[in-house]
């Protein structure tokens, strides 16, 4: 009897064991089909042409070079401008703040703005920068919204290697004579900017990537010239892939699936480059 | 050039006595120059602190403005009540876009919680330390793929498939939305479940082998009790998620707004007629432009509620060893 209980005891885990294993091979498989279905379809339609071209009523003679130049030049705002504030917000956070409820409040603030939509942003974005501002449905509204949409991640991200500088190093800094800013510049930040650069990368990568919030603030869908400036009609990568998705016909998908290889191939690239930057420059202490 | 200069330094300094009193004072005052600059660092550093807290005071300011102009065209009673929603024909019950987006959610839920609680579990307390370290980044990365490629993936690859087997399956329909946005937000709940059961001292589970536990029983009747706090956290912090999530629903769920928790119908989510009615010509001041806000402040809503949730129960019932 004591036996039998034992051995059904053992077989129930094995097989809730296998269980659990397999539910963790159908997300990684998912990701494997997802791979799987983006290459087979638009590895065909993927070559120079594709990359260096406008878009275009025939699917073959499509290309999402405009959305390319687009998110770059939209990342080019928001890395100018989250990285600055975000920084500073960080470094006040950790090295500056006092122990009070303003402090309290704006961690705790930072926190639930990581938790609120993108799209939501979107409509911050629509109201504050495309209407009262007066500056349309142009860049420079597209790059401001998503800068406030990853600035959360950003401050996050910095705080945590702020943090991970430890604090022998910044007593030797003040044994020696420095005052606090100069322990700040020369001594906290050289030693966490590859955490930061990191933080900044990820953040960046997830910027790219959004769609929901640059619908609403106007990204054109087919454009046939280059934004110039800051005040230009602009288009971005997933915003190209969306209206591709979204026409009935077939060949429209296969469009799509060559959009989102260079989509994914530049994500891939920007997260090679933080995890190289990490590894290769992250001191341990 | 230069070593005439130094040469006339030299001469003109041996000329005179050196005041060293002066020079001293000079040092002293310009480095009391510069702690006064550095003085007003932490305020403009502050400044940019502000940043965040004038974000969430910009979105309050917009959503609450733009939703009392609509409400004073519309009445809020009808907007919540209102279970037909065709905002061009002037019809506003918010009601379908609310089930639509209940709807995909509970299916999103059913979906993600199995799925990641499972894996979180055979991470943690099945798996050796070098599959951990392998697997983990590996489910990351479908965190990391953005959603308009699953929104891609849900209609050109999930909804054929659900076809062939549920035939009267129409294209756009809120099942396979569901699933997709429950397969995006795995990672989430198997992440951040796998680090509070981490969090779990190993005295725990090594006094529950002592009693002559199973793996199994170790993990269900100890660890994820210990680390229930964290785990549910977790869970409301990922339906969050998916009640603001965007683009797969647009691609894939439709624009059907409808009443129903019928998983083959096309539905419309409080997200997707966002997305819709930006994307047609909306005129700024237009009451579809209202409209956009009194939906966006519902969804907003439901969205902090959840967050709130999230950080109280974590705060609230997390077990300190």
């Amino acid at each position: 009897m004591e036996t039998k209980n034992l051995k059904s005891r053992v077989l129930k885990n094995r097989v809730m064991k296998s269980l659990f294993f397999s539910a963790t091979v159908i997300a990684l498989l998912f990701l494997v089909m997802l791979f799987y279905r983006v290459f087979s379809q638009g590895w065909g339609y993927l070559n120079l042409n594709f990359i260096t071209s406008f878009p275009a009523p025939y699917p073959e003679e499509a290309g999402i070079w405009p959305g390319i130049v687009g998110s770059l030049m939209l990342m080019g705002i928001v890395a100018v401008v989250a990285v600055f504030i975000g920084i500073s917000t960080a470094i006040y956070l950790e090295e500056y703040s006092p122990q009070n409820k303003l402090s309290e409040f704006i961690r705790v603030n930072i926190q639930n703005l990581a938790g609120v939509p993108s799209i939501v942003f979107g409509l911050l974005g629509l109201t504050f920068f495309v209407y009262l501002f007066g500056i349309g449905y142009r860049l420079l509204a597209g790059g401001l919204t998503m800068a406030l949409l990853i600035l959360p991640i950003v401050v996050v991200s910095s705080q945590e290697a702020l943090r991970s500088v430890p604090a022998e190093v910044k007593e030797a800094s003040y044994g020696m004579g420095a005052s606090k800013w100069q322990t700040i510049v020369r001594v906290i930040l050289p030693a966490a900017v590859p955490g930061i650069l990191t933080g900044i990368i990820l953040s960046l990568s997830r910027g790219i990537g959004e769609t929901a919030p640059l619908i609403i603030v106007g990204a054109a869908t087919a454009i046939y010239t280059l934004p110039e400036s800051l005040l230009s009609k602009y288009t971005v990568m997933p915003i190209q892939i969306y209206k591709w998705t979204a026409r009935p016909q077939e060949e429209w998908q296969f469009v799509a699936a060559a959009g989102i290889i260079v989509l994914l191939v530049i994500l891939l690239l920007m997260n090679a480059i933080a995890v190289w930057i990490r590894n290769k420059y992250q001191t341990r202490y | 050039m230069k070593g005439v200069y130094v040469m006339s330094r030299i001469s003109a300094t041996s000329s005179q006595t050196v005041n060293v009193r002066s020079l001293l004072d000079e040092k002293r005052s310009k480095k009391l120059k510069v702690r006064k600059l550095e003085n007003i660092i932490p305020y403009l550093l502050l400044l940019c602190a502000l940043v965040s807290i004038l974000t969430t005071a910009g979105i309050l300011f917009t959503l609450l403005r733009e939703t009392v102009g609509f409400f004073s065209e519309v009445s809020i009673i009808e907007f919540y009540t209102g279970t037909n929603w065709s905002p061009w024909s002037g019809d506003f019950g918010v009601l379908p876009l609310i089930s639509g987006t209940l709807l995909i959610t509970v299916i999103a839920t059913v979906v993600a919680v199995p799925l990641g609680l499972m894996s979180a579990i055979f991470l943690s307390e099945y798996a050796s330390e070098s599959v951990r370290k392998t697997i983990k980044p590996i489910l990351e990365i479908l965190a990391g793929i953005p959603t308009v490629v699953y929104g891609f993936f849900a209609l050109t690859f999930v909804t054929p498939i659900l076809q062939s087997i549920i035939p009267e399956l129409s294209i756009f329909n809120a099942l396979s939305g569901g699933v997709v946005v429950g397969i995006m937000i795995v990672p989430m709940v198997a992440s951040l479940s796998e680090d509070a059961m981490n969090a779990v001292p190993n005295s725990l589970r090594e006094g529950a082998y002592a009693l002559g536990g199973t793996r199994l029983e170790v993990a269900i009747k100890v660890v994820v009790p210990a680390a229930l706090s964290g785990i549910i956290a977790a869970v409301v912090l990922a339906i969050s998620r998916a009640i603001g999530e965007t683009m797969i629903v647009t691609i894939a769920a439709g624009a059907t707004p409808s009443l129903t928790m019928n998983p083959t119908d096309s539905v419309q989510t409080m997200t997707a007629f966002i997305v819709q009615a930006a994307t047609g010509d909306t005129t700024f001041g237009s009451i579809i432009y209202y409209s956009l806000y009194a939906v966006g402040i519902t969804l907003f809503v439901l969205t902090m509620i959840m967050n709130l949730l999230s950080q109280y129960i974590s705060r609230k019932f997390r077990e300190e060893y």
